[in-house]
């Protein structure tokens, strides 16, 4: 989250604080005890957290979009891996590009893919096409 | 006190709205500046890589108010980011009212009118037809999935040298094997060829009047730090007699609000009628068994599919929605698309209950992404977005290098909303048939999705709901010309690259006829670009 080209960096403390408010009042509001000795947030459990990032996340909330582009962020660095160079990540077992089976170069680093095609018409194509292929 | 910098002709944006006039108006003869708020990269500049430092250098995404942007930001513009999809727009699509009751393209244009130019455009880029062999496995699993739910489907145009082309699937990144015909490989080394000269990381604030004799505007621009576009490094201006606006549809409006203040009122239509292409993405999971058995495919022993990430970004589309007999906000087509998954956000989970879009089950739907299949519907919006006022710089707040915070408005009309139904409903029937895939939307956020920005400054007949005539004179504004996707009409139902160009073409060649009218002595006929150096150098009044 502090990669430099993510932007989020120095807005963190500030999204960390009003996340930690906003969890406060969660607690209060469910009659959930909070662990003083950790942050608001951290101090839910799985499913609470999960509940109070719906209410941040899907409503009608008026920091949304920030919220929105912190949860961005952390898709970014699981789904790409983006603040390390693909290869880089893909080397080292990243587990998100893991995951979701993100394929490998070939060997000099480069993605390059001969076999890319079922190579057979699968379809008939529409009677008003032109020559060039577009529709008319 | 310094002198004022002059050139016959200043060019905003380099991507294809701005570097087809340039090449035809330098190789006829005018000194031309291209003023490029991205950085200049070539072929062996770009990189296959999802670091954020990387690809983010040439793209910036826009986050407004119900819609979100994708839009180019280096020398070629979007030529050098798009997927290359190179259609012509349908016949009807140059007949649509609207919900203004009219006709919205002026009378000068028809798909009949533009052929020409668009033919000119294919044999530059040039456009490839893929056959068959060069359809994607996902390209082909979309064919086959519509064809067994009755559909036609089409292998695709694409600007692409396919003998270059390792299917790599890095385009959004620029193309690491020069294989993607951006501008970069054809327009604007013309324009070179021709002494135009580009001006990378220069951002222009506003157009004012000139103060030279003979020359009719300056234009003001910011220079920015290659390292972070946020950081201005050095201002100034360049007096023109005609000015060329191209800094796309989501920079276009901007400048010119901006130049009001100095040049007086604008057209009612600048910053009005945004269209995003009407482009709605969904998502197909698909059950790798049923496509093997459903469909026949097997792309190696035991693996039906499981190629979401490989070959070209966009291979086929069903035309079978494009009925110009169907109602206007009812047609569409039907485009298989990659994208990377720095979007795998959007997705829903495909599971009742919240969360929607995140949470244990989103990520257990990151684990089929060798089994996705996105399909973009490119539908007929009605031109609802607005602009707000603009920024102090640049035409969005940049939160960071490539991401920031939009002024434009696009609520949602009844008629746009309409078409993403009807398309959505289509695409569900072809994919959930017999249980092959499950159909999912993109919900993250809220937002629409755009990759295709067009029509906040658009050409037209009527000077209330459009800002420049049909040449592309932004009206009361002589000799201010745009040529970019700001100046299309309305959505267009495909992808939009190869009508901006088009119309662009169109454009440069009634410029070269009315020079005379802005105190330019230039040819009024050029052939295209395409010939080899020592041809073009002949032909240019200016040579290197």
């Amino acid at each position: 989250m502090n990669f430099p080209a993510a932007g989020t960096g120095p807005v963190l403390p500030a999204l960390a604080a009003a996340l930690n408010a906003r969890a406060t009042g969660f607690a209060a509001a469910h009659a959930i005890v909070l662990d003083p000795t950790v942050p608001p947030l951290v101090s839910l459990d799985f499913e609470e957290r999960t509940t109070l990032l719906v209410e941040i996340l899907d409503g009608t909330d008026p920091d949304q979009l920030a919220y929105f582009a912190l949860a961005g962020i952390v898709f970014v660095a699981y789904h790409t891996a983006g603040h390390l160079h693909t290869t880089d990540a893909l080397a080292a077992g990243h587990p998100g590009l893991v995951a979701i089976g993100f394929p490998l170069p070939q060997s000099d680093g480069k993605w390059r893919f001969p076999d890319f095609s079922y190579r057979r018409a699968l379809a008939a194509t529409h009677p008003a096409t032109t020559r060039r292929g577009s529709p008319r | 006190m310094a002198a004022v910098e002059t050139a016959d002709v200043v060019v905003i944006g380099t991507g294809f709205g701005g570097a087809i006039p340039a090449y035809y108006l330098s190789a006829a003869g005018a000194r031309v500046v291209m003023l490029e708020r991205g950085p200049r990269f070539a072929t062996e500049d770009f990189t296959q890589d999802l670091r954020l430092d990387t690809y983010t250098r040439i793209v910036d995404l826009i986050q407004c108010s119900g819609v979100s942007v994708v839009a180019g930001n280096c020398v070629g513009g979007g030529s050098v980011v798009y997927f290359a999809a190179s259609l012509r727009a349908p016949s009807f699509v140059f007949e649509r009212r609207g919900t203004l009751g009219r006709r919205l393209w002026p009378a000068a244009i028809t798909r009949r009118s533009l052929d020409k130019y668009y033919t000119r455009v294919e044999r530059v880029l040039p456009v490839a037809q893929q056959a068959w062999d060069d359809v994607s496995y996902a390209g082909g699993l979309w064919a086959a999935a519509c064809a067994r739910a009755g559909h036609t489907c089409n292998p695709l145009p694409v600007a692409v040298d396919l003998r270059q082309c390792t299917s790599c699937n890095w385009m959004l990144n620029g193309c690491v094997f020069g294989a993607k015909r951006s501008m970069l490989l054809n327009y604007l080394p013309a324009a070179e060829t021709c002494a135009t000269e580009i001006r990378p990381l220069h951002e222009v604030q506003a157009i004012a009047p000139a103060t030279t004799t003979g020359y009719r505007y300056a234009v003001e621009y910011n220079q920015l730090s290659a390292s972070d576009y946020r950081i201005p490094t050095g201002t100034g201006s360049i007096e023109a007699k005609i000015v060329v606006l191209a800094a796309g549809a989501m920079g276009t409006p901007v400048i010119l609000q901006r130049s009001a203040a100095f040049l007086g009122a604008m057209p009612a239509a600048v910053g009005r009628y945004f269209s995003p292409n009407g482009d709605h993405v969904t998502l197909g999971v698909f059950d790798e068994a049923k496509v093997r058995d459903l469909l026949g495919l097997e792309r190696a022993p035991g693996t039906p599919y499981g190629a979401y990430a490989i070959g070209r970004p966009i291979t086929t589309a069903s035309y079978d929605y494009l009925d110009p007999g169907l109602p206007e906000f009812s047609r569409f087509s039907l485009e298989q698309i990659y994208f990377p998954p720095i979007v795998n956000i959007l997705a829903e989970d495909g599971v009742d209950g919240p969360p929607v879009w995140f949470g244990v089950d989103k990520r257990t739907l990151g684990t089929r992404f060798p089994s996705w299949l996105t399909v973009l519907a490119m539908t007929e919006d009605a031109n609802e977005g607005v602009f707000g006022p603009p920024p102090p710089t640049g035409n969005f707040i940049r939160a960071s290098v490539a991401a920031g915070l939009g002024q434009l408005s696009y609520p949602t009309a009844p008629e746009t909303q309409r078409g993403w139904d009807e398309s959505d409903d289509a695409v569900r029937a072809i994919v959930e048939k017999d249980g092959l895939a499950r159909h999912l939307l993109w919900k993250g956020g809220g937002n629409a999705y755009s990759a295709h920005p067009l029509s906040s400054c658009r050409i037209g007949d009527d000077p209330a709901t459009s800002a420049c005539d049909d040449g592309h004179e932004l009206r009361g504004h002589p000799g201010l010309f745009v040529t970019d996707g700001a100046a299309v009409p309305t959505s267009l139902c495909v992808n939009p690259s190869l009508t901006i160009a088009a119309l662009a073409e169109r454009a440069s060649t009634l410029l070269l006829r009315r020079a005379g009218d802005y105190g330019l002595s230039l040819r009024a006929q050029v052939p295209p670009p395409g010939r080899s150096d020592p041809v073009r150098r002949r032909r240019c009044r200016h040579p290197v």
